[in-house]
C-alpha cells in the first residue's frame, strides 16, 4: 500500500461530535478511502469564494480498521482553520483534504513494543488512532499513554482511555492536569518532567518504542528527557505541533 | 535551545509528496554538510508557509531538502543532500 | 481537484481596506507573521560585525558598537510579502545603506546580503542606494526582535519583503547578479510588488 496520496479530494462530512469544550471530531466519509496508518495526517484545505485559501494538517484519529475517517480538531483561538472546522463546518459539507500522510510517525501491532506514547493536549490524537488501533486487533503489546492536559473537562477521549484501560490489561493510561485540577485529583498536577516519565515508563533496557506528540515546548522537553534517561534517540519518534496553529 | 518554528519531518510530508514518488519521511538522508545519517522524520522542517519547504539536518542545520511550489512548477535543490536512500 | 470548489461559509482571515492602494494580489494584514527558513541565531552583541565585501579596494568592518555610533533614520514605510500580506506604515530605525557606502568605489552592478544561517538575497546596487535601503535594528521603536531579524536586517521596503533580509551580516558587491536563497528556488530575480513579480518569468 502506498503510504500516502497527494491528490486534493473531497470527503463529506457525516458528523461533528463534540469531545471537550474546545475540541469536535470530525467524522468523514471518504469514496474510495484506501485506508491508512495509525499516526498518519491528513492535510486539510479551505477555499473562499474569491479563491484565497488556508491548509493545516490534522492527525487521523480513527483506526485504520474504522469504516470512516475522523479527525479530531483544537479550536484555537486566532485560528484561521480551526475555528471554521469547528464552528462552522456541518454534516452535508464538502471538505477538500490529501492523504493520508507521513510515513514516520506510525505504529501498527507488528511494531511491536513496548510502547510508549506521550501526548500534550490535541498531540493525544495520532496517539489515539494507534491506541484504538490495538484494542480492535486485540493487541497485548504493552502500552502505556502518558496525556497531559490543561484541566479534566480538556480531556480529549476521557470516557473513552478509562473504558479501554478498564478491560485491557496490557493499556495504562495516567493523566497529568497543568492548570486547574477537581477537588478529589489524585493524579498529577504538573508539566510531564523527567521524573513523571521516568516514572512512568519502561527502563531504556527494555527498549520501549516510544511517539511523543503535542505542542512544540512539550515534545522538545519530553524527547530530551527521555534522551536523557538513556532512552535511545532512533526509538523516540516525535510530532511538533509547532507554536502556531490552525 | 527552543526554536518554536521547526517542525519534525512528518510535517514536510505533504509538500514533499508532491515531488517525491515515494514515501520520503522514512527515507535515509546523508547529510552533504556533516555526513549525518538519519530518516527525513528524524530532520527538522521549516514550513515556511506558501514559500516553501525546507529540510534541514539537526546536527548542523544544513538545509538537506530546499522545495519550492511556484504556480505550476516545482523547485527542488538537493545540493545538502549527499543520498536519499528508499527502504 | 473539482475546479470552482468552494468551502461554504469560508472567508479566511484578511480584510482589505477599500480606500487604500494595495499592489496586485495583497491583503491587509494587522499582525506581522514570522516566516522563517532556518532556525534563530542569536549572535552575541559582542560577536557581531557587519562588512562590505568585494568588488572594493579595502572591505569596511563596524562592530556593533560602531555600528549604533553611525548616523541612523527613522523609517516609516510600507511593507510588502510574497505570500501576499502587507503591513502599511511600519516603522523602523536603522542606517541607510548610503551611509555604509559612502566613500567606496566599485564597478559592481549587484549586492549579495549574506547572513547568519545560509540565508542569503540579491539585489541591483542601485536598489539599495539613493535612499531606498537600510539595516534596521528596530522596529516600532523597540529593538528588533530575534524572529523578526535582530540585532539588524536589512530593509528594502520597496520590494517584495524576502528581500529584506533577516539576521543581515554584511553585503558582497558583485559583479554578476547571484541568485539568493529564494531566488535560486523560482522566486523572481528581481521582486517588485507592483508588477507582482513573485515568480521567475513573471
Amino acid at each position: 500500500m502506498q503510504l500516502y496520496r497527494t491528490l486534493w479530494r473531497l470527503a463529506e462530512v457525516v458528523e461533528v461530535v463534540p469531545e471537550t469544550p474546545r475540541t469536535k471530531s470530525l467524522v468523514l466519509d471518504v469514496p474510495d478511502w484506501e485506508g491508512h496508518k495509525a499516526g498518519q495526517h491528513v492535510d486539510v484545505r479551505l477555499t473562499a469564494p474569491d479563491g484565497y485559501q488556508a491548509q493545516r494538517s490534522y492527525s487521523i484519529a480513527s483506526a485504520p480498521e474504522d469504516e470512516r475517517l475522523v479527525l479530531t480538531v483544537d479550536r484555537l483561538e486566532d485560528g484561521e482553520v480551526s475555528p471554521y472546522l469547528t464552528e462552522v463546518l456541518m454534516a452535508g459539507d464538502k471538505l477538500e483534504f490529501r492523504g493520508p500522510i507521513g510515513g514516520y510517525f506510525t505504529w501498527e501491532e507488528g511494531d511491536g513494543g513496548p510502547l510508549l506514547l506521550v501526548g500534550g493536549g490535541s498531540g493525544v490524537v495520532p496517539l489515539m488512532a494507534m491506541i484504538r488501533h490495538r484494542a480492535i486487533v486485540g493487541s497485548d503489546v504493552p502500552t502505556r499513554l502518558l496525556y497531559s492536559s490543561r484541566s479534566y473537562e480538556e480531556i480529549i477521549y476521557r470516557k473513552e482511555l478509562e473504558n479501554l484501560a478498564a478491560r485491557d490489561g496490557s493499556l495504562e493510561v495516567v493523566h497529568t492536569l497543568t492548570r486547574s485540577r477537581p477537588q478529589d485529583w489524585s493524579g498529577h498536577h504538573r508539566r510531564i518532567d523527567s521524573e513523571m516519565l521516568a516514572e512512568v515508563s519502561w527502563s531504556p533496557q527494555e527498549r520501549p518504542l516510544a511517539f511523543v506528540c503535542g505542542p512544540t515546548p512539550l515534545v522538545e522537553a519530553v524527547g530530551s528527557a527521555l534522551v536523557g534517561l538513556g532512552h535511545e534517540p532512533a526509538r523516540v519518534k516525535t510530532e511538533r505541533f509547532g507554536a502556531t496553529g490552525g | 535551545m527552543d526554536d518554536e518554528l521547526r517542525l519534525d519531518g512528518n510535517a514536510a510530508a505533504g509538500s514533499l509528496g508532491e515531488v517525491f514518488s515515494f514515501e520520503v519521511t522514512t527515507a535515509e538522508y546523508t547529510c552533504e554538510g556533516c555526513g549525518r545519517t538519519d530518516q527525513i522524520g528524524a530532520a527538522m522542517v521549516y514550513e515556511v508557509r506558501e514559500l516553501g519547504t525546507i529540510v534541514r539536518c539537526p546536527g548542523c542545520d544544513n538545509a538537506l531538502i530546499r522545495l519550492a511550489h511556484n504556480r505550476e512548477r516545482y523547485m527542488v535543490d538537493l545540493r545538502g543532500t549527499r543520498y536519499l536512500t528508499t527502504g | 481537484m473539482g475546479e470552482g470548489f468552494f468551502s461554504r461559509g469560508f472567508l479566511g482571515r484578511r480584510r482589505n481596506r477599500q480606500d487604500t492602494a494595495l499592489p496586485p494580489g495583497q491583503y491587509l494584514e494587522d499582525g506581522f507573521p514570522v516566516l522563517s527558513a532556518g532556525p534563530t541565531p542569536h549572535t552575541p552583541l559582542e560577536e557581531w560585525d557587519f562588512s562590505i565585501v568585494g568588488e572594493l579596494d579595502e572591505p569596511k568592518r563596524w562592530t556593533w558598537e560602531e555600528f549604533k555610533g553611525l548616523p541612523s533614520e527613522e523609517i516609516t514605510k510600507d511593507i510588502h510579502c510574497v505570500t501576499k500580506w502587507s503591513k502599511l506604515e511600519t516603522r523602523w530605525e536603522g542606517v541607510s545603506v548610503d551611509t555604509l557606502l559612502e566613500g567606496v568605489e566599485t564597478a559592481a552592478g549587484y549586492v549579495t546580503a549574506y547572513c547568519d544561517g545560509d540565508y542569503t538575497t540579491n539585489l541591483p546596487l542601485e536598489d539599495v542606494t539613493g535612499g531606498k535601503a537600510w539595516v534596521a535594528y528596530a522596529y516600532d521603536g523597540e529593538p528588533l526582535e530575534p524572529v523578526h531579524g535582530g540585532p539588524a536586517r536589512l530593509l528594502v521596503p520597496h520590494l517584495y519583503f524576502w528581500k529584506s533580509a533577516k539576521w543581515v551580516r554584511g553585503l558582497q558587491l558583485t559583479t554578476y547578479d547571484i541568485p539568493g536563497f529564494w531566488e535560486s528556488l523560482g522566486y523572481h530575480n528581481y521582486g517588485d510588488p507592483w508588477l507582482e513579480q513573485r515568480y521567475w518569468g513573471d
